[in-house]
């Protein structure tokens, strides 16, 4: 059996079958996968006893819900108008540059996904980003290379 | 008695039931207030707001749909903001929408585009959004079309295919300016748990969701003088046509139907309600068989209830959601396909033509009949057995092309072979019909005496509860039949999938009581079909179903079993019920879909 | 001091004296609801999530609804660009919101309390979590049953939006319901609910601990107490301030200003900018006799000096508001992919600058027609910049 199966039955187990337990449940999921895929979402309207349409069309609405393949590191930068104002522009470039890859990209080696996000609540300490649930702030570019720096070394090891 | 309170709407003093909404109040008071994604099938979205109104005191418009009458409550329906806030709001619609209304297949009939005309939108210079999103048309299937770039996200669909069908083949997904009306992931329609029902087509206001037409290529088979086009009409179509026509709902139009498709240049005209007779002694015979075995011969492989299985979304529906619970369904093909099953083989055997010669064609108040004739197992002829199938709709747009005024038209009787029929093929057109069809047969049958209710109509499986229920007790049965001595033949009719999905429950749980029953995919049975006019609204298929009763209770005959067509069939051709001629042409059988 | 009006005061309550919660829970839970209630009536608290709902009315609302299922939830979706004080609560002084959420159980009859965090914050949950935990033991201590669980959201700031809220902690798309009725009456899984802000139970703290008047005495009429303001953009010193409401924009600026503040963004996204010439003018708090112009709000300033494009932050905001509106109504999905769309074909050319005023009148119709307050509130932002800095939208 795929492994999802167990995760999802563990999940079930823990929050229950009922439609108030979707999000724990689709988040318990992208935990472990980073993302949401077309067998996981089958897998979780059957244990739920939900419509797949209905997993689907209410996952796409969270922004946090990746449907499609991500890195085991997701990075989301702040887009919204402090962190614009305070250069959001300079930490996607440097990003890019040192990942070689576009926004909304993700390495071929499938260990960094690089998104915008909207507020995160860190305006006083822009510009910020997340790494998975990590939170860096007063980003500036030279920061940025520190901290992927001592991600891109973690994860060859 | 409910508490009446007070209201006012535009100046209109007012005294309305309490619960009801401004939307009912003000249809109370002859004010009528545009909607959009209201309908009355449906549950309340508040959305599109088009039907905002004034309340005096209040900063902000309400929906008229979703707001509840209060006391003292003022409202104005047509102020100045109301007005201008409306008028707004569709010319956003308009931007979001593909309007290219000429070249629209709702061209006329599009909600839309009649409030556009309403309010005059005559300016609209948003700037135009469906263009810049690049959707492709959804063209795989053969029974439906769906076009993101003409749907305006009322969400009609989706409250129709999960709260009226429950099959959620559509949902809505993504948010904000992505936001959409989606499969899962976005997949195609063929690809997908749709069963083809054809109900979010009635409900959808615009060109979004629309049947795939088979118009020209009938046309070119009718022109071509080489072929020979026979043309099969499906119970529920002339009790809807007429709609199409300019007649009220429940407007009988059998004779002119028949007549406008003899002049349309069908080579022979027949009825599907000859099938739909042949049914009712198959179907019969195959569940008097399962009960003998488990009643009888105490057979544990037999399953029952048996499910009957005429409603092609409702085949589709179980295949994909109740894949494990096939077996209960009854193996008979629907009418359609026997019809078309017999035509290339029988038919052309009797007018000595070349079934290869034979074009058949089906008038059918369904979207998932085109699905079901294109379906691989459906060539028990050797050929394709239906060729194109063409909904109530599509036969209207034909009859007004070739300028037939319908209205004027005398009435005409179904050619033969295959155009004589009983009341009993008839009411199949309605929930509950072929229950009662047979019933009728099953019961004399068994006993040799007529069903005890009386002029035969059954009453208790009428109606238009989503579920209903009959018990017909079996006593001094015909030789032959004596274990059925006794016994209660328990019986359930379910319409709408939303009531299906109930009984299977049932039956997945073991806890079914029933020995028999029927389900049809569409509300009020196929003469609320996705295939008939629009619109569709619990009144309109009231009257369809009072006309279908009415005809029934007209024929010379009320039962299958007295079809002295159906008779000669067995004779000349079939031999006997479930016999090897039956199996093979009559006879199908059911694959397992997925899940999604 | 030029003159006394709208001084600029500041008020130290919220993140200190927390460690007295446990008492405070105890006593309160002691009391009747009615005096509870009556307390917060007379404190004149009103909803620190920007809307000013007065927290006393919601909770007697509640307690009086019919209906043996009732829950009290904390909203912690602080999406609202520029705001980022409730984080800040539920770091150094969870306690504080934990307590006031049991309170209110007590009032209005719940078993079930809910944090609904956004999904931004989920490095939070780890500690709030053990503050739960620890509360949940003095709860049980003194004999009370409630629980307290984190729901985290992932995504959608619609979701702060009390009914969206609903919708997605049972399992749901984020779409805000049509109210009537309101969640006092119908809520979460439909029954009665009291839906609070994190600030707004952090205050109700200071209100048990010390009583009403001394959170009645700070502020103005109809503004009382202390608010959490949430300062950044060109300042010097953006941060987390507590201020008296009713104080004066211009007061702020000379505070915050980096002095060549050209606008001030009150309220996020979803408020208002007011330019210089409109600083003296303008106060903040609630609607009342104030004179001049005065503007609630969650607490999110947002100040910009004269290197920055109202343009460009106008820009903004509509990509933010295409974005995260929900899509369902009308006016709301497609009036903000106008806006949007629209004030760039102005800015290239491509639309008259005339078009501008057809914009300002959608945003009326969004007012008055969205169907919940994200669409209606959009207008505040685009029609406050456009009007002031209409040069720079064209040009």
């Amino acid at each position: 059996m795929n492994p999802i199966n167990d995760l999802i039955k563990q999940l079930t187990e823990q929050h229950g079958r009922k439609r108030e337990s979707l999000l724990p449940i689709l988040q318990g999921v992208i935990e472990q996968e980073k993302y949401l895929s077309e067998y996981a979402m089958i897998e979780i309207a059957r244990a739920m006893d939900l419509p797949t349409a209905e997993v689907y069309g209410t996952a796409t609405f969270y922004s946090f819900m990746e449907h499609r393949k991500a890195g085991t590191y997701i990075i989301r930068v702040c887009k919204t108008i402090t962190c614009s104002m305070k250069g959001k522009n300079q930490i996607l470039q440097t990003i890019e540059d040192m990942l070689k890859i576009s926004l909304g990209e993700t390495t071929p080696d499938g260990r960094f996904s690089l998104l915008q996000t909207n507020c995160l609540g860190w305006c006083h300490k822009a510009p910020a980003m997340l790494i998975n649930d990590e939170v860096f702030t007063d980003l500036t570019p030279e920061k940025v290379r520190e901290i992927l720096k001592t991600f891109l070394q973690t994860t060859q090891n | 008695m409910s508490t009446k309170i007070n209201i006012n709407i535009n100046g209109i003093a007012l005294e309305v039931d309490q619960g009801k909404t401004i939307l009912e109040a003000a249809d109370q008071a002859g004010i009528i207030i545009p909607t959009l994604c209201y309908h009355k099938d449906l549950c309340i979205a508040g959305n599109c707001r088009v039907c905002v109104v004034e309340l005096i005191g209040q900063k902000r418009l309400s929906a008229a749909c979703a707001t509840p009458c209060e006391e003292g409550m003022e409202i104005r329906t047509n102020s100045l903001h109301v007005r201008n806030s409306r008028k707004h709001i569709i010319e956003l619609l308009l931007s979001e929408h593909r309007a290219e209304c000429t070249s629209c297949y709702k061209n006329g009939n599009c909600e839309l585009q009649k409030l556009a005309s309403d309010y005059k939108i005559v300016t609209q210079d948003f700037i135009p959004l469906a263009q810049q999103k690049k959707y492709t048309i959804d063209q795989f299937s053969p029974s439906i079309l769906k076009d993101d770039s003409k749907c305006i996200r009322c969400q009609r669909c989706v409250r129709t295919c999960a709260g009226l069908q429950g099959v959620n083949a559509l949902s809505v997904a993504h948010k904000g300016d992505r936001m959409k009306i989606t499969t899962f992931f976005e997949k195609a329609i063929t690809e997908v748990v749709c069963t083809n029902c054809g109900q979010c087509i009635n409900h959808c206001p615009t060109g979004a969701l629309v049947e795939r037409n088979y118009i020209e290529e009938v046309w070119d088979a009718i022109s071509d003088p080489e072929l020979h086009v026979v043309v099969q009409t499906a119970p529920a179509v002339r009790v809807g046509l007429g709609e199409e026509m300019g007649f009220p709902p429940g407007e009988r139009v059998t004779g002119r139907m028949v007549e406008a498709l003899k002049r349309l240049g069908f080579n022979s005209v027949l009825d599907t309600d000859f099938t739909a007779d042949l049914t009712i002694i198959e179907e019969g015979t195959e569940l008097l068989e399962r009960l003998k075995k488990t009643l009888k011969e105490k057979d544990p492989s037999v399953k029952l209830p048996m499910a009957t299985s005429c409603s092609p979304g409702w085949i589709k529906y179980i295949e994909h959601l109740y894949s494990d619970c096939l077996e209960h369904l009854s193996t008979c093909k629907s009418p359609q396909q026997m019809f078309g099953a017999l035509v290339k083989t029988y038919y052309a055997e009797s007018r000595s033509l070349k079934p290869e010669k034979i074009v058949s064609v089906s008038i059918m108040p369904c979207t998932a009949k085109k699905f079901e004739a294109a379906r691989p197992e459906m060539h028990a002829s050797g050929y394709t057995d239906v060729d194109y199938v063409l909904t109530t709709r599509e036969l209207a747009i034909m009859i007004k092309q070739a300028g037939i005024d319908f209205a004027k038209l005398p009435e005409s009787s179904f050619d033969r072979l295959m155009g004589q029929s009983s009341g009993a093929g008839v009411i199949f057109g309605a929930t509950g019909g072929v229950m009662e069809a047979a019933l009728r047969t099953v019961y004399e049958l068994v006993t040799g005496r007529e069903v005890p209710f009386e002029k035969l109509n059954i009453t208790p499986v009428r109606g238009s509860e989503g579920i209903r229920e009959a018990c017909i007790k079996i006593e001094n049965p015909q030789e032959g039949w004596e274990f059925l001595d006794g016994v209660e033949l328990r019986c359930a009719v379910a319409h709408g999938l939303v009531h299906a999905k109930q009984l299977m429950d049932q039956i997945k749980a073991g806890t079914s009581p029933y020995h028999f029953i029927e389900i049809m995919a569409c509300p009020g049975g196929c003469l609320g079909g996705g295939g008939q006019p629009i619109p569709t609204n619990p009144e309109i298929r009231a009257k369809r179903t009072e006309a279908i009763y009415a005809e029934d209770e007209e024929m010379p005959l009320r039962k299958s079993h007295e079809n002295p067509e159906v008779l000669l069939l067995y004779k000349n051709f079939l031999g006997h019920p479930l016999g090897k001629k039956s199996h093979h042409l009559l006879h199908t059988s059911y694959i397992e879909r997925n899940r999604y | 001091m030029a003159f006394d009006t709208y001084l600029l005061k500041r008020a130290d309550f919220i993140f200190k004296d927390e460690e007295d919660w446990k008492n405070i829970l105890t006593r309160t839970l002691k009391l009747p609801p009615n005096a509870i209630i009556n307390e917060l009536m007379s404190s004149e608290l009103k909803g620190r999530g920007g809307a000013g709902f007065p927290t006393g009315l919601k909770w007697k609302l509640t307690a009086e609804a019919p209906g043996n299922e009732k829950y009290i939830i904390c909203n912690a979706d602080e999406g609202e660009p520029g705001t980022f004080k409730d984080r800040e609560i539920l770091t150094l002084v969870p306690h504080k919101v934990l307590t006031a959420m049991a309170v209110c159980a007590h009032v209005i009859g719940a078993q079930q309390g809910y944090i609904y965090l956004r999904g931004e914050y989920k490095y939070l949950v780890e500690q709030l979590n053990q503050a739960i935990d620890e509360f949940h033991t003095i709860c049980q201590s003194l004999g009370c049953q409630f629980t307290i669980r984190i729901f985290l959201g992932s995504g959608a700031y619609i979701c702060g939006e009390e009914t969206a809220l609903f919708e997605s902690m049972e399992g749901k798309r984020g779409e805000p319901r049509n109210k009537p009725p309101y969640p006092t009456q119908v809520g979460y899984k439909n029954c009665p609910t009291v839906i609070n802000n994190v600030e707004t139970l952090a205050h109700a703290f200071t209100i048990f601990k010390y009583g009403a008047k001394k959170f009645y005495d700070l502020g103005v009429q109809y503004s009382r107490g202390s608010k959490l303001f949430s300062v950044s953009g060109d300042t010097p010193k953006p941060g987390i301030y507590e201020l008296e409401l009713g104080m004066s924009l211009e007061d702020f600026v000379n505070e915050f200003g980096d002095g060549d503040t050209k606008a001030v963004q009150v309220g996020g996204a979803s408020g208002f900018l007011v330019p210089r010439k409109k600083f003296k003018a303008t106060a903040i708090g609630y609607k009342g006799k104030l004179s001049g112009i005065s503007l609630p709000t969650g607490g999110s300033m947002m100040l910009f000096n004269s290197s920055r494009s109202m343009y460009n932050v106008l820009d903004n905001y509509l990509e933010f508001f295409r974005e995260e509106s929900c899509g369902q109504c009308t006016p709301c999905r497609v009036g903000c992919q106008q806006l949007y769309q629209g004030i760039k074909a102005v800015k290239r050319g491509e639309k008259p600058a005339g078009y501008l005023d057809k914009l300002l009148k959608l945003t009326e119709t969004m007012k008055l027609t969205a169907k919940c307050g994200l669409g209606q509130s959009v207008a505040n932002s685009f029609s406050s910049i456009v009007e002031n800095f209409r040069e720079e939208m064209i040009y």
